[in-house]
């Protein structure tokens, strides 16, 4: 296990030290995402030029929300982002270099290719969340912190595990990508407004189904005492790392299952 | 090293917009061919016979529909991770190096995926450094490469945790005369020096003939040929072509232990066996000879030529498993 994380550090250092050589082209990229990703917020904002909550939230709790989401969906972009290009991989063929290494084929797609242009959406994604927590007043407690740094892993953890279990369809489709989109990069815009303003369907869709709702909605109401406008369980808001656990072992699974089928079928 | 016994794999591939059909493809049909240690054997075909397939069987991507499979004593669908340790892969076609960086970190990179002890991984490399000459682009990014120098890399890739087996497919696909010969002289060091087995699928006829005393050969998934290759060129190849362009059109030549083939104005098609040399002298004695070319068979010709002679009921084998006739098919 420790050999495989040396390993995977090995890989992803490798990558950052050949895009390091373009300096210009990488502090241009970053700088580039870091603004971007504004304009995201900036949607966030204008719906509050409007009103003044959304459902029971106010727009610094809003934020808050949203740059936990941010974070974990930047580092989760950073870590397996390029998993929405795996169906041309597997057309390619390339696919079939990593079978013939002696290593799981999951951790070599992991560590394949990490792009450093997406640490700007992080960045941007802490500066809003010093700033909301700069605004929020929030009663600190011990259980509080551990469950705000907790959010982040765990959030990634379900981020990458949903992005598998989609990404496995590659191995069907070949050609799935844009349905994929819908659920990832389209589950992660849901997760950024508070859940309680969808209409109940939706709700245990996020809740449930792809459990997203547990990256920032969940821990957030516990970070912020809140009280649950929808009545769930307070034990949820505490659920997040049990549930990354679960979603790793759903999308372990899934992927096993693909390659699987993959090996006998595909080619 | 390798054994083959009625191995067979068959897709399902759906056909049709709107009224899905099932269709299953033979890519490969019941072949049984068995390999020992230190053979460099050559895998021809057409494309699409199943040359391909067949090695991904080989090296355990994919899993067979029926037959049975050992490679270094091992069951490759279900030993992937461990059979990948002991054998080597090459895809001319496909990149294993890695495409932004210099070719010397992808194999400090393939160091630590196979766990190659550090000691080891010096010898190989200085080896492989001084054999394929990697120094002049050693630093260079990998997408910098040419085809030539990306090929001696890939080689190099797949050598450098000391493989005992060896899987090319298409390595001097696309090379230039100088670069094919490069890797062809290193294939056939690797196999003598090292014993290293080899086996290489290619549908380049130059490539067998330079490398490979025996050769299998697969046509839409059945193999037709198992045996050496002075034989099966005594048998289909032997006739190559002579390409004439004379001065001015003129009628057939008649020229001893040659058939005209075809003509067309000035230029003629002459087939023979045999060296060219005393022939190309016979035919400027007879007429004012411009240029000429002379044509190997090409793979497709030779499988043309097997099968109209008379595909033989039987694969012809020299060598067959020991253990007599194979059992029936499950």
């Amino acid at each position: 296990m420790a050999e495989a994380v040396l390993l995977w550090g090995r890989l992803v250092g490798a990558q950052i030290r050949s895009q390091a050589q373009y300096r210009v082209s990488l502090a241009l990229e970053l700088s580039g995402t870091f603004l971007l990703s504004f304009l995201d917020f900036l949607a966030i904002l204008v719906i509050f030029e409007n009103t003044p909550r959304l459902a029971e939230w106010n727009v610094r709790e809003v934020a808050f929300l949203y740059a936990l989401s941010s974070i974990s969906f930047a580092l989760t972009d950073l870590l397996i982002g390029h998993l929405d290009q795996f169906p041309q991989k597997i057309r390619d063929g390339n696919f079939d270099i990593m079978l013939v290494r002696p290593r799981g084929t999951l951790f070599q797609v992991l560590g394949s290719d990490f792009q450093m242009r997406r640490l700007g959406r992080a960045t941007q994604g802490i500066v809003v969340l010093v700033y909301a927590l700069s605004t929020l007043h929030v009663h600190w407690t011990v259980a509080r912190v551990v469950v705000l740094l907790v959010s982040v892993p765990a959030g990634i953890v379900i981020f990458a595990s949903v992005w598998v279990v989609f990404g496995c369809l590659a191995f069907w489709t070949t050609d799935g990508g844009e349905f994929t989109n819908a659920f990832t990069y389209g589950g992660t815009f849901l997760a950024q407004y508070p859940i309680d303003i969808y209409s109940a369907w939706l709700r245990r869709f996020l809740a449930y189904a792809v459990p997203l709702a547990f990256v920032c909605y969940f821990p957030a109401l516990f970070v912020l005492g809140k009280h649950d406008p929808l009545g769930l369980p307070r034990v949820l808001q505490l659920a997040s790392p049990l549930v990354g656990v679960l979603a790793a072992t759903v999308a372990g699974i899934a992927w096993r299952f693909a390659v699987r089928h993959y090996r006998s079928a595909g080619g | 090293m390798i054994e083959v016994e009625q191995l067979a794999k068959r897709f399902v591939v759906r056909r049709g917009r709107f009224r899905r059909e099932r269709h299953v493809v033979e890519a490969v049909r019941d072949i049984s061919f068995r390999v020992e240690r230190g053979e460099l054997l050559g895998y021809l075909g057409p494309n699409g016979a199943g040359k391909s397939t067949t090695i991904k069987m080989l090296t355990g991507i994919l899993v067979p529909s029926s037959g049975r499979v050992v490679v270094a004593g091992m069951t490759p669908s279900r030993q992937r991770i461990e059979l990948a340790k002991r054998i080597g892969a090459m895809f001319g076609q496909r990149i294993q190096l890695w495409w932004d960086l210099p070719l010397l970190d992808s194999f400090e990179l393939l160091r630590h995926i196979y766990k190659v002890p550090a000691d080891r991984y010096r010898t190989n490399l200085a080896r492989f450094r001084d054999v394929l000459d990697l120094d002049p682009f050693l630093h260079t990014p990998v997408r910098q490469l040419s085809l030539g120098q990306r090929i001696r890399g890939e080689l190099t890739a797949a050598m450098l945790h000391g493989p005992e087996l060896l899987f090319l497919d298409e390595p001097t696909i696309g090379l230039d005369v100088v670069a094919k010969q490069r890797v062809r002289d290193f294939l056939i060091g690797i196999n003598r020096q090292d014993g290293v087995t080899v086996l290489l699928t290619t549908h380049d006829l130059g490539d067998i003939e330079r490398m490979c005393e025996r050769l299998l050969v697969i046509d839409h998934g059945s193999l037709i040929w198992d045996g050496a290759i002075t034989e099966l060129r005594e048998r289909y190849g032997a006739e190559r072509t002579l390409i004439v362009d004379l001065e001015e059109p003129a009628p057939p030549l008649d020229i001893p232990g040659t058939r005209v083939e075809r003509v067309d104005g000035p230029r003629q098609w002459l087939r023979f066996r045999g060296p060219a040399a005393e022939l190309t002298a016979r035919v400027a004695a007879n007429a004012g000879l411009v240029d000429l070319q002379i044509a190997e068979p090409d793979i497709e010709e030779i499988v043309r030529r097997i099968y109209s002679t008379g595909r033989p009921a039987e694969v012809h084998q020299e060598r067959r498993p020991g253990d007599g006739p194979a059992a029936g098919a499950e």
